[in-house]
């Protein structure tokens, strides 16, 4: 039974990543990681080129987002534990963003 | 917690500090504002009661982890419960967080399993759970988006005035509910008609006190929503949100949080952060979960609130 919902988990998972964003598995030095873990953003300020992919994965039992605060970039949907989501930004500037769900945590991306 | 508490002093300051989890089958009868407990089936206030209404919350469908990997089970179990009761409740309340993350077809398997349920009516409120990624749009389309589109709504039963609230939408500080200036401006409006001798029922997700706003566990804006409703000679205020039992008192305001249909929440500060209590003895899941009956009686100004587990 256990083992069930492992496979259930990489499955939402995959899933996840695949509707997000393409570039993620094609360009993977480009990527950069964001831990969704213990209810914060980890590393909550992140410096990456323009062009470059950001992956967020959720570690948190609880459901997290990525919410983008002034449309700087789509939001996520709601990430279930073990769920990824990925945005590429192409123009620099910096994008605060937000877990709707839990409005303390708090992001920031910084784009060269 | 014990049942008999009529030689309690009214000691309300000790009271508001009592906040404890209650057991199975605990009868709340509300006079004049103060709680006393007492054994759910002699007491003649609910078997005499004039209607009664059941409280179901945060069935968090769509979870799949401990302690519960199988909340449409438990949701199911809870309706069963519902089913059984000796009278037929006029109506049941889901008090939000139906869905764990907000998909349709989460909030088409409770609307699904609660038509299984014997009762005139289904309201619902949403949760924060319920509003993800599109602040409520899916769940005010499918399940009705009150006064103006915005959720909220009041209706009348037998004499008494209910108030279901919206408070997860644009969550303030560390995730605490907020009711916004649009809906405190309907709330006056909508009070404004009402005698003070008008017992009201309020529904809403999040706690309306600062139960602990470290976890979000309360409504920034809610004292202004209590301001509205000190006139008022009974006030019952019934959320769901912390998955635990949890009672106040504040004047003639009885706040009253409900169990989950899925999995308890620790208690308050205990723990790193909110979230599913996931190390529960074996076998003991259905202890901690359940729903809420609560009975009227007419012209005594009094609710009769019982809760009841899954076992």
């Amino acid at each position: 039974m256990q083992r069930l919902f492992v496979i259930a988990a990489l499955l939402s998972a995959a899933c996840a990543a695949q509707g997000a964003s393409p570039t993620t598995s094609t360009q993977p030095a480009n990527t950069y990681q964001v831990a969704v873990t213990m209810f914060k953003f980890q590393p909550a300020k992140l410096q990456i080129p323009a062009g470059a992919t950001v992956t967020w994965t959720n570690h948190d039992e609880e459901p997290h987002t990525v919410t983008s605060a002034g449309d700087g970039f789509k939001s996520s949907p709601a990430l279930d534990t073990g769920d990824h989501y990925s945005a590429v930004f192409t123009r620099p500037g910096t994008y605060a963003y937000y877990c709707s769900v839990h409005p303390q945590m708090t992001g920031t991306i910084v784009v060269r | 917690m014990k049942d008999d508490r009529d030689d309690m002093q009214p000691d309300r300051r000790r009271f508001l500090e009592c906040m404890a989890w209650a057991g199975a089958g605990t009868l709340w009868l509300m006079h004049g504002g103060v709680a006393h407990a007492g054994a759910l089936l002699k007491d003649a206030t609910a078997q005499n009661a004039t209607f009664g209404f059941v409280q179901i919350s945060d069935s968090h469908i769509g979870f799949h982890k401990a302690p519960n990997p199988d909340p449409v089970a438990s949701l199911r179990q809870s309706i069963a419960l519902v089913n059984a009761q000796p009278k037929r409740p006029d109506f049941v309340v889901h008090t939000g967080d139906l869905s764990h993350l907000s998909k349709p077809e989460q909030f088409d398997t409770v609307a699904e399993l609660l038509k299984e349920a014997r009762t005139g009516q289904v309201f619902y409120i949403p949760g924060e759970h319920d509003v993800i990624g599109d602040d409520g749009k899916a769940f005010f389309a499918r399940f009705g988006g009150g006064v103006d589109g915005n959720g909220w709504y009041s209706f009348d039963h037998h004499g008494v005035h209910f108030v279901a609230l919206v408070n997860v939408r644009h969550l303030q500080g560390a995730g605490l509910g907020f009711l916004g200036p649009d809906q405190l401006a309907w709330l006056k409006q909508d009070l404004a008609g009402l005698s003070a001798s008008t017992p009201i029922v309020v529904f809403a997700h999040m706690p309306m006190w600062s139960l602990y706003p470290a976890w979000g566990w309360g409504t920034q804006d809610s004292a202004q929503a209590l301001s509205l409703l000190k006139r008022f000679g009974s006030v019952t205020v019934l959320n769901g949100h912390i998955h635990q039992i949890q009672q106040k008192i504040e004047g003639n305001v009885t706040f009253h949080t409900a169990r989950s249909t899925a999995y308890p929440q620790p208690a308050p500060g205990v723990g790193p952060a909110p979230g599913p209590l996931q190390d529960l003895p074996a076998g003991k899941l259905h202890e901690y979960i359940g729903v809420r009956d609560v009975r009227h009686v007419r012209g005594s100004g009094t609710l009769a609130i019982t809760e009841h587990t899954l076992v």
